[in-house]
């Protein structure tokens, strides 16, 4: 078929083109139900395995129970645990102590997160400080918390200083590995695209590869609250101050006292807290990675 | 006047290695639309590189006169963590646009000029292949750069949406004055596009022989003219491929 190269021929043809280019938009965008739709389906498929490993898991526990393995003031069953966990919650003091600690994390895991982050986001842009440091920072990442506290009280005494020593160390090289992990993954085309753009030193930093290292990032603020989380129950247990009760100060009183049914509620309390910490991780995770299309339909 | 003066390039990746590009002069004008065609290694993408200053020459002087340069990649290259519409507003905070009500304006603007403003608030997960380049167009366009440097930006295309493109691209370019080096493999594709074809020779990569488009614009990618250039430069690519196997 001969082309019209005519004005009134040339214009048809502009125009069928832009209609070829919407069409082409439409058949090639991703269509269908909003993925964030939240049914009771979708719920229960979520909610079923979880249900049902915690029931095998009390069930097992009262099997052991049952067994007599050991005397229910040494092992109480699942029952006596409920109780003394409701008691808990019905007491002022319970919330008091709950203060404490979590103020303690929080700051703890804070000045971990600037330390760490300022740590990181140098050695993962500097080559130097990556062969004087690099090393080091994964070494410390393995050191065990209860190690630390020696030298916290040595340094700090018994003080809440002592206790936010180890909380920091603890998370900071979590935190810290996690920018470097994350920097070394960017794309280079990422790289060269922002440095097109005229991006360049905290900007760069700032603007493009610290939210491109952002799922890394991520993972490692996850480890890292996990570390500071477990330094901070073993350093309350060590570092008991008179005027700050604390979770793990309770959980010590309760092992003294040989209030089996305490130390199991309190230790169920722990667990809980690092079960919505972990939560509020993974949901900030997957909002991470579905805004990246990294996420399946599933 | 002359967009790009290039004059006796070198360059080698690391001290003492094979020269990748040598001896290459070439001007381009203003306005000029120049396609640049050679085989798998020769070069191109290393010539973009060293024109869009990713990369600092071995030897020899490229002269921008003090035109700004902006760069399209083989993929996309969009941050995957912003909407198409905040990749152009950084694009145009990071060309100087202080004022976030004036970025956010003329990101529309960008977008509208390729036919993506109903698609602004997706993210390039969201979009298709074409339409991402086409972002990835505006982004390039939000620099106010006058040299546009394309590195092969249509490659992973299906043809129809390739051929709209070419469309899409000749108008903005026609519209804006810009002067554009298109790398490509496709030598129709250059024939399709370009004022004129410049064939790069392998190991090193040197300008081996130039092509002046002839043809009138509006130009079909499947006319006759387009496809009798193509095979001319073809024919010339495989003779210096062919003298490589020898």
């Amino acid at each position: 078929m001969a082309i019209d190269l005519t004005d009134a021929g040339i214009a048809r043809r502009e125009s069928i083109d832009h209609g070829t280019l919407a069409g082409l938009d439409e058949l090639d965008t991703p269509n269908g139900a909003p993925r964030s739709t939240i049914n009771a389906q979708r719920m229960w498929a979520q909610a079923w395995p979880r249900l049902a490993a915690l029931v095998l898991a009390l069930g097992l526990w009262q099997l052991v129970v049952l067994s007599g393995w050991r005397p229910e003031y040494v092992l109480p069953p699942p029952r006596a645990v409920a109780g003394a966990l409701g008691e808990l919650l019905g007491d002022a003091t319970f919330y008091r102590a709950l203060a404490v600690t979590m103020g303690r994390a929080i700051t703890g895991f804070a000045l971990a997160l600037v330390i760490g982050g300022m740590i990181g986001c140098a050695v993962a842009q500097s080559t130097i400080l990556r062969r004087a440091v690099g090393s080091l920072i994964t070494g410390l990442q393995t050191m065990p918390s209860i190690a630390w506290f020696p030298l916290a009280i040595l340094l700090f005494q018994l003080s809440e200083g002592a206790i936010t020593f180890v909380v920091v160390l603890g998370a900071a090289p979590s935190i810290a590995n996690g920018i470097i992990g994350g920097v070394d993954t960017v794309p280079p085309v990422v790289r060269d695209a922002a440095h097109v753009l005229g991006a360049r030193g905290c900007t760069l930093l700032r603007s493009v590869i610290l939210p491109a290292a952002m799922p890394s990032i991520l993972a490692g603020l996850k480890q890292g609250w996990a570390f500071a989380w477990r330094s901070l129950v073993a350093g309350e247990l060590l570092v008991i101050l008179a005027d700050r009760p604390s979770l793990g100060a309770r959980l010590d009183f309760a092992r003294q006292f040989s209030d089996a049914p305490g130390v199991l509620a309190m230790m169920t309390v722990f667990l809980a807290i690092g079960l919505i910490v972990d939560g509020a991780f993974n949901c900030l995770d997957r909002r991470v990675r579905r805004r990246r299309g990294l996420l399946g339909a599933r | 006047m002359t967009a790009i003066n290039i004059r006796g390039l070198e360059h080698r990746y690391g001290a003492g290695g094979a020269p990748v590009l040598s001896g290459v002069d070439l001007d381009v004008a203003d306005g000029e639309f120049l396609c640049v065609v050679g085989a798998s290694g020769c070069g191109k993408t290393t010539l973009l590189h060293l024109i869009a200053g990713l990369d600092d020459p071995s030897a020899g002087t490229i002269g921008l006169g003090g035109r700004r340069t902006s760069l399209m990649f083989q993929e996309h290259a969009l941050f995957p963590w912003l909407t198409a519409q905040r990749n152009v507003e950084l694009a145009l905070k990071l060309a100087g646009v202080r004022d976030r009500q004036v970025r956010s304006a003329r990101a529309r603007e960008l977008l509208s000029a390729v036919r993506l403003e109903s698609h602004a608030n997706r993210r390039p997960h969201e979009l298709s292949g074409g339409m991402r380049q086409r972002v990835a167009l505006a982004r390039a366009l939000a620099q106010d750069a006058t040299v546009l440097l394309m590195d092969e930006p249509f490659g992973a295309l299906d043809a129809m949406t390739r051929d709209l493109l070419h469309d899409e691209l000749e108008r903005v370019w026609q519209e804006r004055g810009l002067s554009i080096v298109f790398v490509t493999h496709n030598v129709r594709e250059a024939a399709r596009l370009g004022d004129r074809i410049i064939l790069l020779g392998s190991r090193p990569g040197r300008v081996l022989e130039e092509f002046p488009v002839a043809i009138d614009r509006p130009r079909r990618i499947e006319a006759p003219a387009v496809s009798a250039l193509a095979t001319e430069v073809t024919m010339a690519l495989r003779s210096e491929v062919s003298r490589h196997g020898h």
